[in-house]
């Protein structure tokens, strides 16, 4: 299994690679998506690798109409808003992810609890590459 | 559980002071806090001499972002006369001067100083709103910016959270807006010193002076509804639910019990503490609640042997409107689910049985966040010297308040009960 370490950077790269990776604590099975160095359960820093499948359901949103400026320099402002949410994993675990898929015409019709699948957006045109965990509805 | 905290030796407050909050373009942090300053000297009794003062703790939050300087501990030290003593910034995103009164608290019960001077400073309207929107998104979670979360768009998640839990609506979300407006005229150093039925009038007024058809609001909760009067910025956070770019200043002084008499006949009494750590959504077992302000909650009313029913009145930490209804639930003063009831109800009102933010909250009265902690000392300070003018809580013996800053997306949480004695 793979030896990178349990940090943001290795998050990031998995990211890049569309993979959803997260830490499971060899001592008390305890798992962590963004993983984790030390096992906030027991305090140990055993830990492995583990993939999600990418499935969930939407747990909290949002739809951002003032946007900070790195998501102005994408698009996004007042006419052009888009949505940041929360999601459940099916494993188990929550992340903060970009959510697609949804009109941001009407977040009124948005659901808490919708399923969801994992999408990987890639950032255009950055160096070293830059990739933002999204879901979208299953 | 938590060890059950005390305190070396007692600790009273003696004066406070704020500066008028507001977007100022002609006042720097340092203008600022001179004004908190001179109001702070004037309002200690008996006198007191500034060259008695020991340390100032002082909490900013990112003046460095915001105003292109960093290091505000020896700068405010130099303006008010107070350097070479020593000055430390705080820092706890938007709960830095509480940090800032907590420390000075410590120092103070810990033998070494005897009067400490606390506050916080802001200056942040120098940029743009979409600027100030990255800047405040510097204190989430790093998950959570880097996904595009602003500071309302997590407060808008977390209502959609709230709201599917416990089945509120927006219109639950006005009532602590117009609650909160109905108090900010009353206040003198308000930013928006108007009730939403104000500006529905001026804007009514203003559109007919234009020759143009003025807009039919039936009531408050119209005006609110109206995407125009009231546009998203994070949904289901609108203008009206978000508090304000603001700049200010604020401090308070500390001084130990046993002195305090010297100063004036009416201290007031630091008898409750907290602090608390929030990890973020990620972490977070319920998005309804702040596990952070829960705990700090814990260890103020152990260090005080109080409860929630003791505290009379409390300023809360309500940079948007559901905030508002979280931290009265986190601080046990409702039961989880019950705080949108019991604000439709308006038992939060000013002359309701738990008067909450009665300066108006940081919806009115304005946040510049490093300042804000102790801003709330002030306003608690203020009422239970029965000096708060109109807006005086009607409550006979008042004696017992609370104030609670959030830092973040809930990092940093704080609850501070003072009594009058």
């Amino acid at each position: 299994m793979e030896q990178r370490p349990f940090s943001d950077t290795s998050y990031n790269q998995f990211l890049n690679e569309e993979k959803l990776m997260g830490s499971r604590c060899k001592g008390c099975g305890a798992r962590y998506v963004p993983p984790r160095p030390i096992c906030v359960q027991c305090h140990k820093s055993e830990m492995e690798w583990v993939e999600m499948k990418g499935n969930g359901t939407l747990a909290a949103f949002t739809c951002i109409t003032v946007a900070p400026t790195f998501m102005v320099a994408q698009g996004y402002n007042r006419k052009n808003p888009y949505y940041s949410g929360v999601v459940d994993l099916d494993e188990g675990g929550r992340v903060d992810a970009r959510i697609e898929g949804l009109d941001p015409a009407h977040p009124e019709s948005v659901k808490v609890g919708m399923p969801m699948k994992v999408r990987f957006l890639h950032r255009e045109g950055v160096e070293p590459k830059e990739t933002y965990l999204a879901f979208e509805p299953a | 559980m938590q060890k059950r905290r005390k305190l070396g030796r007692g600790v009273a407050i003696v004066g406070a002071g704020m500066s008028k909050f507001a977007m100022f373009k002609d006042k720097d942090s340092k203008d600022l806090f001179a004004e908190a300053y001179r109001e702070m000297l004037a309002s200690v009794d008996k006198g007191v001499d500034p060259a008695d003062i020991d340390a100032l703790y002082l909490g900013n939050f990112s003046n460095d972002y915001f105003a292109h300087q960093s290091h505000w501990g020896p700068i405010i030290s130099d303006i008010i006369g107070h350097a070479p003593k020593p000055a430390t910034r705080t820092e706890g995103a938007c709960a830095s001067s509480a940090l800032a009164l907590r420390e000075g608290v410590f120092a103070i019960a810990s033998g070494f100083y005897d009067m400490v001077l606390v506050g916080g400073v802001e200056d942040m309207s120098k940029r743009t709103t979409e600027e100030v929107a990255e800047g405040l998104a510097l204190a989430t979670v790093p998950y959570e910016g880097r996904v595009g979360f602003t500071f309302p768009g997590v407060f808008g998640a977390v209502a959609t959270a709230y709201f599917a839990k416990y089945g509120a609506s927006r219109e639950h979300l006005m009532n602590v807006t117009i609650k909160s407006h109905n108090n900010a005229p009353l206040n003198p150093k308000a930013q928006f010193p108007l009730s939403i039925r104000d500006m529905m009038n001026a804007k009514m007024e203003s559109m007919k002076k234009k020759g143009m058809p003025s807009p039919e609001w039936k009531d408050e909760k119209a005006f609110l509804s109206d995407p125009k009067a009231n546009p998203t910025v994070a949904w289901p956070m609108h203008l009206f639910d978000c508090c304000p770019i603001s700049d200010g200043a604020s401090c308070a002084l500390l001084v130990a019990e046993e002195i305090a008499r010297n100063f004036t006949d009416d201290p007031i009494h630091v008898v409750g503490i907290g602090q608390g750590s929030g990890r973020g959504f990620h972490a977070s077992a319920d998005m309804t609640y702040f596990e952070a302000t829960r705990y700090a909650a814990q260890e103020a009313y152990g260090l005080s042997g109080l409860t929630p029913q003791d505290v009379q009145f409390s300023e809360v930490h309500d940079c948007f409107s559901i905030a508002e209804i979280l931290h009265i639930e986190d601080l046990g003063f409702f039961k989880p689910g019950e705080g949108y009831k019991a604000v439709a109800e308006g038992a939060t009102r000013l002359d309701g049985p738990k008067p909450i933010n009665t300066s108006g909250g940081l919806k009115c009265k304005g946040h510049p966040v490093g300042a804000t902690g102790t801003s709330q000392i002030y306003e608690v300070w203020t009422q239970l010297r029965g000096k708060a003018g109109k807006r005086q809580i009607p409550i006979k013996d008042l004696r017992i308040g609370g104030a609670h800053n959030l830092g973040g997306t809930g990092g940093t949480c704080t609850f501070t009960i003072l009594e009058r004695r």
